[in-house]
């Protein structure tokens, strides 16, 4: 259990020493919540969609944690680069325990990066229906940041280095981001597009915040709340076997 | 304190260590030489766990290493050829981690730490991130975290690549005192022959995965009838060079280097 604590505490201490970074990290959040928000807020408003800051944040919010624990998982390439990856693997610890401990550090930074832009999307003029439920949707950042940071440690061990990085990126970090509904709303699509949006994960965990945090029209949910906390489950339980185990084969 | 039988390490038709044998004794100070690709770091990582061997036996402290992993990493502490520390923690983090890993109690660790960081000249800069240390620091941090969990043998792979005479020379005599002092086993790979002399009480050259000679250094360079070793070591490799293939943590480790510039 110690191995875990001291690995965990060894993301965070690594997230709160890299200030730059964090400021860098705020950075897209802000772009898409300020510029979208205001920039398409009159045409959603026309069409009859109402607000579409209220819209935007909680997807905005999923983006930030999407994007945090899938790099996390990926700090695995530059431990391997830096060569802190090899003092773990031949430490006299199951690798399962190692694996748990970066998954866990991911996801911790990731629902802080959440919580920073979610204080940033309230002084934007987001303005949740009740702020009772908002344990309930730090619920949903913590799904979401445990998913993604068991798909980046999946991925990340499945790298020789950073070279696919770029890849990962572009087909598959972003399309899960765009396709999730973060930025539109998943009800009447394309019947492509739809089954499309219905295979991301992400789709469940932002139609979850949404949710728990706008419940009232012109909101629809996409998915449903029960939907939504089953998908989850089911996807991160399923990743975080897939992440153990290609871990369990990484060589160094 | 290790016993290595017969052991052979083949990737696809390429036998990277042919039937190797030796015995390193306890306290014992033995250094592995070969040319690049001879073998050295495959049979360090075969020694160290990190790769099955194709056949044969290795024993560390009476344990075989597949069997019980665990065990025998808890006695063994390494250095490897390139740095494995976290640049963004500082040098007692390191430690701690590592501690930590290696299941030391917090009261030895914080005091094993504090020695160790001392004895080593790095306490008074105990509290900067790793990243801002010198090449020679780092190594030495290294060191004196591999022999934190007070393991039985130590494994240095080239440990002093790249570091000037000042630092290679305070770098072994920091290893030498901690050998005699906790009658630690050390097993060095080298590409300096002037340090192998010098520092090893036992020297294995190794070349095209076989073992071709095997004794104290004096006893090579009788037996080859040279005066240094490194005459001794020529004339059992052979002075032609030697090219490795790079492999993709050779292009990782030159990428890193292009990223970091260096500072890592």
């Amino acid at each position: 259990m110690s191995a875990i604590y001291i690995l965990w505490l060894r993301e965070l201490k690594r997230y709160v020493r890299s200030r730059a970074q964090i400021i860098a990290s705020l950075g897209q959040p802000m772009l898409y919540l300020l510029v979208l928000g205001f920039g398409l807020g009159p045409v959603f408003q026309r069409a009859g969609n109402g607000n579409y800051l209220q819209f935007v944040a909680p997807g905005v919010i999923g983006m930030t944690v999407l994007f945090s624990s899938v790099f996390s998982g990926l700090g695995l390439l530059w431990d391997r680069q830096f060569g802190f990856l090899k003092e773990t693997l031949v430490a006299p610890v199951p690798r399962l325990q190692i694996m748990i401990g970066r998954t866990l550090g991911g996801a911790t930074v990731a629902v802080i990066q959440g919580l920073l832009v979610t204080i940033v999307c309230l002084i934007a003029g987001f303005r949740p229906a009740s702020m009772l439920m908002f344990p309930v949707a730090i619920a949903f950042m913590i799904a979401i940041a445990f998913v993604f940071a068991a798909l980046g440690v999946a991925i990340g061990s499945s790298l020789q280095d950073m070279q696919g990085f770029q890849l990962i990126m572009n087909f598959l970090v972003l399309p899960i981001y765009f396709l999730s509904g973060a930025l539109f709303p998943l009800t009447g699509l394309p019947k492509a597009l739809a089954y499309i949006t219905m295979l991301d994960p992400l789709s469940y965990g932002v139609d979850g915040m949404r949710s728990v945090l706008l419940h009232q029209p012109p909101f629809q949910p996409a998915f449903g709340l029960a939907t939504d906390v089953t998908v989850l489950a089911c996807v991160g339980c399923v990743l975080l076997v897939v992440g153990a185990w290609r871990f369990s084969k990484i060589e160094i | 304190m290790i016993t290595v039988r017969n052991l052979v390490k083949t990737f696809g038709t390429f036998t990277a260590v042919s039937d190797v044998s030796f015995e390193v004794a306890e306290g014992e100070i033995f250094a592995f030489l070969g040319p690049n690709g001879a073998g050295k770091t495959t049979t360090i990582k075969m020694l160290t766990t990190l790769l099955k061997p194709t056949s044969g036996e290795i024993e560390l402290d009476g344990l075989n290493p597949q069997i019980a992993q665990n065990e025998a990493r808890k006695r063994f502490g390494i250095v490897f050829q390139d740095p494995s520390l976290d640049g963004d923690l500082t040098a007692w983090e390191n430690m701690e981690v590592h501690g930590v890993l290696y299941h030391v109690p917090h009261k030895v660790r914080r005091q094993r730490t504090e020695e160790l960081l001392k004895l080593f000249e790095l306490w008074e800069r105990r509290k900067d991130q790793v990243k801002k240390y010198s090449g020679g620091m780092k190594r030495r941090l290294e060191i004196a975290r591999g022999f934190l969990h007070t393991p039985k043998i130590l494994f240095l792979d080239e440990p002093t690549l790249g570091l000037d005479p000042q630092s290679r020379n305070q770098l072994w005599n920091h290893v030498r005192r901690v050998n005699e002092a906790e009658r630690v086993t050390v097993f060095l790979t080298t590409h300096y022959m002037d340090e192998a002399d010098r520092v090893a009480h036992r020297i294995g050259v190794i070349d095209h995965g076989k073992l071709v000679a095997q004794g104290t250094p004096k006893a090579i360079k009788e037996q080859t009838g040279t005066e240094t070793l490194e005459d001794a070591f020529l004339k059992l490799t052979g002075s032609t060079i030697r090219d490795e293939s790079a492999d993709s943590a050779d292009m990782m480790r030159q990428f890193a280097k292009m990223w970091s510039g260096g500072k890592r």
